[in-house]
């Protein structure tokens, strides 16, 4: 038995409803499974004397925009005893409530979540650290959701230049006696 | 010991170590004189914050040696410099930060905006970026390229040379303004 099957009946022997879909793509394997078993499988993942899946490489936070469930979080786990990686997901249906932290397991999931909170804007159950890593800390809105807006200017040609020029905002110097 | 060097001027040796005033006076606008001097001595700060600082350490190295303009100390601190070079893309969580570093430099102080990201956001149109730091401090050189070679980086600093030989001091504060 290869290590892809070997996850999927360990999963599916110790929670026969999580497991929603599999997948293989170019020979590695994605389990899709239910939000609220997340935790315990990661746990099993990593205690299992036979997967030992011992390193979080990443946690991933995709959009779906038109679909429902929208969101998706992946998590990239490694087996370092059994050198063998895969890939553990679940959609998220709403991004408020999103699945339970794993940072009680990996301490690093801690700031992974915390990137997929500033960027993508799901937050997790029980993450007692929710807030802006990348971005300034006044931010508003997640950047990386599609429906986030992209551009910021207004790009000058020769027939626009001067309509753009009068809103572009510039800096002066403080002079000396002024108040603030 | 040989022959002590010096000139001689209405027949008195005058040596190098010679202090009497024997030498005679210059006469000069002062305003000449300081501008000489704060474009012969003028210390950028040292602050990269992209690529374009790549082709900054270059210019300030052996080969393009900026230090034929007097340029050769980097100050480490804001508080010691008068020029600040802004290399690379400013990000909106840097803003506040180059303004900071901005407003600790001590008058007089000149901005170069370097590279077509410091100038008006180059190729990072979106909302992450500042979209030409003339948003947040005001410039007084913008050098285009990306990244500009270390020739354009100097043409510059001369350019900017040039404008600080322009400067009076009646009006020194109201044009910068």
């Amino acid at each position: 038995m290869n290590h892809n099957d070997l996850v999927i009946s360990k999963i599916t022997g110790a929670f026969p409803d999580a497991i929603e879909e599999t997948g293989m793509f170019r020979d590695e394997l994605t389990v899709t499974i239910l939000q609220e078993y997340v935790h315990g499988v990661c746990k099993l993942l990593r205690d299992d004397e036979d997967l030992k899946y011992n390193f979080i490489i990443d946690i991933v936070g995709d959009d779906y925009l038109p679909e429902y469930p929208r969101f998706a979080v992946s998590y990239h786990l490694r087996s370092m005893g059994n050198v063998h990686d895969f890939r553990l997901r679940t959609m998220v249906e709403d991004p408020d409530e999103g699945p339970k932290t794993i940072g009680d397991l990996w301490k690093i999931a801690t700031w992974l979540e915390m990137e997929v909170y500033d960027l993508m804007g799901i937050s997790f159950e029980g993450n007692g650290s929710q807030r802006r890593l990348f971005l300034p800390e006044d931010w508003v809105g997640h950047p990386l959701r599609k429906d986030y807006p992209l551009g910021y200017e207004e790009v000058q040609f020769s027939f626009n230049y001067d309509a753009i020029q009068e809103k572009k905002p510039y800096a002066g110097r403080r002079q000396l006696g002024d108040e603030s | 010991m040989g022959m002590e060097q010096g000139v001689t001027r209405m027949g008195q040796l005058i040596t190098p170590n010679d202090k009497s005033g024997a030498a005679g006076i210059v006469t000069h606008r002062l305003e000449d004189l300081v501008n000489w001097g704060r474009t012969n001595a003028m210390w950028p700060m040292l602050f990269g914050l992209a690529c374009c600082a790549i082709e900054m350490m270059a210019s300030q190295a052996s080969h393009y040696d900026a230090s034929r303009f007097g340029m050769e100390l980097n100050r480490p601190s804001p508080r010691q410099s008068d020029l600040m070079i802004v290399a690379g893309r400013v990000s909106r969580k840097m803003a506040p930060v180059v303004r900071r570093l901005y407003e600790q430099m001590p008058e007089p102080k000149w901005v170069i905006a370097m590279g077509d990201c410091a100038s008006c956001g180059g190729i990072f149109n979106n909302y992450a970026i500042v979209q030409g730091v003339d948003e947040i401090i005001p410039v007084d050189v913008y050098v285009a390229g990306c990244p500009p070679r270390p020739e354009a980086l100097i043409d510059g600093i001369m350019t900017l040379h040039e404008s600080i030989r322009q400067e009076d001091f009646k009006t020194w504060s109201l044009e910068r303004g």
